[in-house]
């Protein structure tokens, strides 16, 4: 496995799409690990357009068949840890090994009056799931998200 | 949506006929203005269900469907279990058995408009809502069985709630086999500090005004009095039916893989209801349905808190508590007989008519409410079921207005600020810990909640009771 790269280098983006009743999620960057970074910073900005504070870190892991799966599997991991700690994260980092995914992420308590958090991400879906590099090479990673 | 994709059947029932790999036809009960309005997502969805394994009579979209994942928004489908018939967890979402319940106050709206102010703050500050509230109990793992166990019972038990509110609870207030054993440890542990939660997104606690009674005799039954006031809450099972719908359907998904079935959406994913993992998701189901309704009666106990400080010599009575995401089993005819079918319902309300059996005595001449969440500025609404609605769609209605917009969309083209104060000039409080989270919510990013019940009256589902208008809205 190649190193932890955190995401605040990759300059590929993020975005919200639209769907009638959630959100969508995608990120971009050179390579799936960057892109679900990305998307993962597109499920903070679901919550909260304020500034999340890097004050602590949590690790994840996740496994899955397919990369699209595996990708939903991060978003799932990421949101458990939120509902969990009652935290939000605003940093990512993600390495992929196969069917593997490790991550970290960084963020902080949700500070309800600083943060004025929109709405809470339930669950990542399989709908609008797609993983995959354009012409250009780079990786999209994006699916609805229930909120 | 273009009308001509459809057979029109009526001025109400829209049918998409059975065509690919559909089994069944897919059938859409709304007006014309509402079918144009609605996304061409909700065909393809609605078509898609139609092609499951051991559906029953056809796939159906009530009035307020929209886009949702998997199944459409406002879908109902029935599966046989005899004939293959499958259970799906994008059939029933995420949040498992969310729903509404009404409390009956027997205040007028004046006696509201005095501390309208000082009651929302109060509503505001102990009802915990939104992301980062944490719940005043903690539950270890022997009461989070005996939790998800016993659902309103529970709580009851541990006086959270009034016994007599039980009989107006769907199920007794207690559903049937869960299987706690089903449940992950991580699912539990997400709910250990959640109970008595509101939530967030669409979740509310309203205080309304009763503005218009459609149904004189229901209403009287029911006990709405015109300009009396109501509490209704809107919310469910919380973190515990999110990780079970997560866990589910990614087992599902997989699974399918596995078993070489071809699904049009992963989504949809599903398995046999007689195989172990259909067996073990209704177990988990279950157990998350008991949740949503103890987390209602905590919440309906906490409002009965406030109340009585405001107004000691009131009570507040439940009028009637439904959900809308679940799967349940009943007993429908179908071709002449008879027969259990595992009824899906994600974003439809179970609407039994005047007789049912599984009705309490008081309502069983009149039928079961309805309760139909619309907007914060535009109302909502009661209805009562119809017996004709047991032959039109399992006897379900729509269960809310129905997104018209992204909040994407609506988050461009609204200030939750400006939506705060336009409420508040027409007696309306809002009260939410995010103002960009009131623009997602606008009231013009929903369907005219009036034309969804007046089309779910047309087509046969339930019946207006009553108009509900807003005074104060929490909102997580």
């Amino acid at each position: 496995m190649t190193p932890f790269t955190p995401s605040a280098i990759n300059k590929a983006g993020w975005e919200h799409f639209p769907h009638d009743a959630d959100v969508g999620v995608r990120g971009f960057g050179a390579t799936p690990a960057e892109a679900f970074e990305q998307a993962a910073r597109a499920l903070a900005a679901v919550v909260t357009d304020a500034e999340i504070n890097a004050k602590a870190s949590v690790k994840v892991s996740c496994k899955a068949p397919d990369l699209e799966l595996l990708f939903v599997e991060w978003l799932n991991a990421i949101i458990y840890e939120m509902a969990l700690r009652k935290m939000l994260f605003g940093r990512f980092a993600v390495r992929i090994d196969g069917t593997r995914l490790e991550g970290i992420l960084w963020g902080e308590p949700v500070d309800v009056k600083r943060h004025a958090p929109a709405c809470e991400p339930k669950g990542a879906t399989y709908t609008a799931l797609k993983v995959a590099a354009d012409n250009n090479g780079i990786w999209s990673a994006g699916c609805i998200v229930d909120v | 949506m273009d009308p001509g994709r459809f057979t029109r059947v009526d001025d109400t029932t829209w049918r998409i006929e059975p065509h690919g790999a559909m089994r069944v036809p897919a059938i859409i009960y709304a007006d014309e203005a509402l079918i144009r309005d609605m996304d061409d997502k909700v065909y393809e969805q609605a078509a898609n269900v139609a092609t499951l394994p051991g559906i029953v009579r056809a796939s159906y979209a009530m009035p307020d469907a929209h886009w949702g994942y998997g199944f459409p928004i406002g879908g109902v489908a029935a599966f046989d279990p005899d004939k293959g018939g499958v259970v799906s967890a994008g059939g029933v979402g995420f949040d498992i058995s969310c729903g509404v319940r009404t409390m009956l106050t027997g205040l007028k709206v004046p006696d509201i408009l005095h501390v309208q102010k000082s009651l929302a703050d109060s509503l505001f500050r102990q009802i915990p809502a939104g992301v980062g509230s944490t719940g005043a109990i903690t539950l270890d793992p022997t009461e989070m069985d005996a939790m998800l166990t016993g659902g309103a019972h529970w709580a009851i038990e541990r006086g959270w709630g009034e016994a007599r509110d039980l009989e107006r609870i769907e199920e007794g207030g207690q559903m049937a086999d869960p299987k706690t054993e089903c449940v992950s440890e991580r699912a539990k542990e997400r709910q250990r500090r959640e109970m008595g939660t509101l939530g967030s997104g669409n979740h509310y606690l309203e205080v309304q005004a009763v503005a218009e009674i459609f149904d004189s005799n229901a209403a009287k039954v029911f006990g709405l009095r015109l300009d009396e006031v109501v509490v209704t809450i809107h919310c469910g099972s919380r973190g515990l039916g999110h990780q079970i719908g997560t866990e589910f359907l990614k087992e599902m998904v997989i699974e399918a893989k596995a078993s070489g079935i071809e699904l049009p959406d992963r989504e949809l994913a599903c398995a046999p209801i007689n195989s172990e993992l259909g067996q073990r998701y209704l177990g988990a189901m279950r157990a998350a349905i008991n949740c949503a309704l103890a987390n209602r009666e905590i919440l309906g106990h906490y409002a009965r808190r406030i109340f009585n400080h405001f107004f000691p010599d009131h009570e507040l009575c439940l009028l009637f508590d439904v959900s809308h995401n679940t799967c349940k089993v009943e007993m429908h005819e179908v071709a002449g007989k008879r027969r259990n079918l595992f009824v899906h319902r994600k974003g439809a309300t179970r609407a039994l008519g005047p007789g049912h059996e599984s009705l309490p005595a008081f309502l069983r001449a009149v039928g079961q409410p309805v309760l139909i969440g619309g907007s914060m500025g535009t109302g909502s609404y009661i209805l009562v079921g119809k017996t004709t609605g047991e032959k039109k769609a399992f006897s379900s209605a729509c269960h809310g207005a129905g997104r018209a917009m992204s909040r994407h969309a609506a988050l461009k083209r609204w200030s939750g600020r400006k939506i705060m104060d336009e409420l508040a000039a027409q007696g309306i409080l809002i009260k939410s810990p995010s103002t960009r989270g009131v623009a997602e919510e606008a009231p013009g990013a929903y369907k005219d909640v009036a034309a969804v019940v007046a089309a779910a009256e047309q087509a046969g589902l339930a019946r207006r009771v009553a108009r509900l208008r807003p005074l104060i809205c929490v909102k997580g």
